[in-house]
């Protein structure tokens, strides 16, 4: 009569033992990705990487090419941009502000990048662009032409 | 029975154990394929080709590196005889002198750089002030605190000592006898009033031979570039997939701490690529020395760049304007800037206390319990967030960064007095 009663008791214990380490694991998981999250900022799960992109208000599509393969870290280097108006006119009298930064650092590009040259049918040279550390980038041109002006963002997940 | 079913549990738990550090273990010498890409370019094999330096067209020239070389430990450069670029940059001590402030003929403001690897650097000085090695080299030789001389008694010298090999270089050496033995911009009122006192062209004339001292230093200092590391042979390892070799040049706290400085810790954020370095200019909260005046670091120092007599842009360069990239796209920004400073290389870092621009933190204890914690800035706004990292792994990363050590990568005639 004891034996089948110390048993339930050991599966109880069992039971009860791997039910709280799963809660402390749960909790430590929680708890450290909360922490992780706070630390760095999250980037946002759904982000467009995407090189060719729409201003905010749907005046301009925008690509971008770098004189470099994969954007480096570290190292000046030079994009194209080429804007186009909503139905693919090429843009060929643009001004185009340039800034960046990383959201999640509070802090800017370690250059002051411009456009260096119109080269003509929409596309422009920017120069002196360069990122200082990998991870979340966000590239902003603000495009004024014909009277009217828009801003579009690029996102790049950097290494 | 009872027995039985302690004896069993404590087998179950002594197996779940083992698993847990086999897994640990495993999780600690085994490396995700980011973590690959990032160690990658860590290792010293990632380090680019010398960059060519437009704005010193004697860069590259050997005879040049050798009256550098000269030049950088001749004391008689100096007021007192007694200092030369040598003296805070000491081969023996991978050219640093391991104090907080320099000394030469006075006391400066900041600590001594190493010259190691700055030929990588598109900024020299902690604040960027100067942007090429032979534009920093003309820094401290006219600072009343460092050298103490000027540019009439330089140039001097070079007619009495180095004529041959200056003439062979640089061209012929005018007659200099009439000008005054001390004069040049420097804070001495004498050699001040002497030096306004010359003529433009005189001015222009002992300059270009004051510029022309400069190249053949920064000529030398191009030669000094770091050393492989234990950290470089184990990513050689790793990336050959050789974890066997590779677990036997780290330690398992040395690769924890590793993981740590690639991940958690956020190091990387400023200390990436084979120098450890970004060259940018970041401010990490870093107290303000006892002291010492204010220090703004590279706010004042990009004013100062781009306002510099010796710039990639001046007529004393001998680069195109559209070379000079760095200076074109300058940022100016006093209020993002302020007390911002340059990421030193961690390169042999363990053994180049103090640490900081001052020396402000005399142990790598001090440093990690700093990042660990990140105090507001004393003046403009810290880009740092507290890690809340374990002591542990504090000294983890410490342990780490012990794996930088490495020795000077140059001919050993270069890394003595000639």
């Amino acid at each position: 009569m004891n034996q089948p009663h110390s048993k339930s008791k050991l599966v109880r214990i069992a039971i009860w033992a791997a039910g709280s380490l799963l809660v402390v694991v749960a909790l430590y998981l929680i708890m450290t990705s909360q922490v992780m999250a706070k630390m760095n900022g999250e980037v946002p799960a759904d982000l467009d990487y995407s090189t060719t992109r729409t201003s905010d208000n749907e005046l301009f599509r925008v690509s971008y090419v770098s004189s470099q393969d994969i954007v480096p870290v570290n190292q000046m280097h030079q994009w194209t941009l080429h804007i186009e108006t909503a139905d693919g006119q090429p843009v060929e009298d643009a001004t185009i502000g340039v800034d960046g930064d990383m959201p999640q650092h509070g802090h800017g590009l370690p250059t002051r990048p411009q456009v260096t040259k119109n080269l003509g049918n929409g596309d422009y040279l920017v120069g002196g662009m360069k990122f200082q550390m990998g991870g979340w980038w966000v590239m902003d041109f603000t495009i004024s032409a014909d009277g009217q002006t828009d801003a579009v963002h690029f996102n790049m997940m950097l290494k | 029975m009872k027995i039985k079913h302690l004896l069993a549990g404590l087998f179950i738990l002594a197996g779940v154990g083992l698993l847990i550090t086999a897994c640990n273990s495993l999780l600690q010498t085994r490396w995700s394929e980011e973590e690959l890409a990032s160690l990658r370019t860590l290792w010293i094999g990632s380090l680019q080709p010398l960059p060519t330096d437009p704005s010193n067209k004697y860069a590259d020239n050997p005879e040049a590196a050798v009256f550098g070389q000269k030049l950088f430990f001749d004391t008689r450069f100096s007021s007192n005889g007694k200092v030369a670029c040598g003296t805070c940059h000491l081969p023996e001590l991978l050219f640093q002198d391991g104090k907080p402030l320099a000394n030469g003929v006075g006391t400066t403001d900041r600590r001594t750089m190493t010259i190691v690897g700055t030929a990588y650097s598109p900024w020299l000085f902690w604040d960027g002030r100067k942007d090429s090695q032979w534009a920093q080299a003309l820094g401290p030789m006219e600072s009343a605190v460092e050298h103490g001389g000027n540019r009439t008694l330089y140039a001097h010298l070079i007619t009495e000592k180095y004529a041959d090999e200056y003439t062979a270089l640089f061209g012929s050496l005018p007659d200099l006898s009439y000008l005054p033995l001390n004069a040049g911009p420097v804070r001495d009122t004498e050699a001040a009033a002497n030096w306004a006192a010359m003529s433009k062209q005189d001015q222009e004339t002992v300059t270009r031979i004051y510029v022309n001292m400069g190249k053949a230093i920064a000529a030398y200092e191009r030669h000094l570039l770091p050393g492989e590391s234990r950290f470089d042979q184990y990513v050689e390892a790793v990336l050959n997939n050789d974890y066997e070799t590779a677990n036997t040049i780290l330690t398992s706290d040395e690769i924890a701490g590793l993981k740590l400085f690639i991940g958690e810790a956020n190091c990387t954020n400023c200390h990436n690529g084979p120098l450890f370095t970004n060259n940018d200019f970041h401010n990490t909260g870093v107290p303000a020395a006892q002291g010492l005046p204010e220090d703004t670091g590279r706010a004042k120092g990009a004013q100062q760049v781009l306002a510099d007599e010796f710039n990639c842009l001046s007529h004393y360069s001998d680069a195109q304007p559209d070379q000079c990239s760095e200076l074109n796209f300058l940022v100016l920004d006093e209020h993002q800037q302020e007390r911002q400073f340059k990421p030193p290389s961690l390169r042999n870092v363990f053994g180049r206390g103090p640490f900081m621009h001052a020396g402000q933190f005399v142990t790598l204890e001090e440093v990690l319990h700093h990042y660990n914690t990140a105090p507001a800035a004393p003046a403009g706004h810290s880009e740092l967030e507290p890690l809340n990292l374990s002591e542990e792994q504090l000294a983890q990363i410490i342990a780490f960064l012990k794996t930088l050590d490495g020795s000077v990568d140059a001919d050993l005639k270069w890394l003595t007095s000639p």
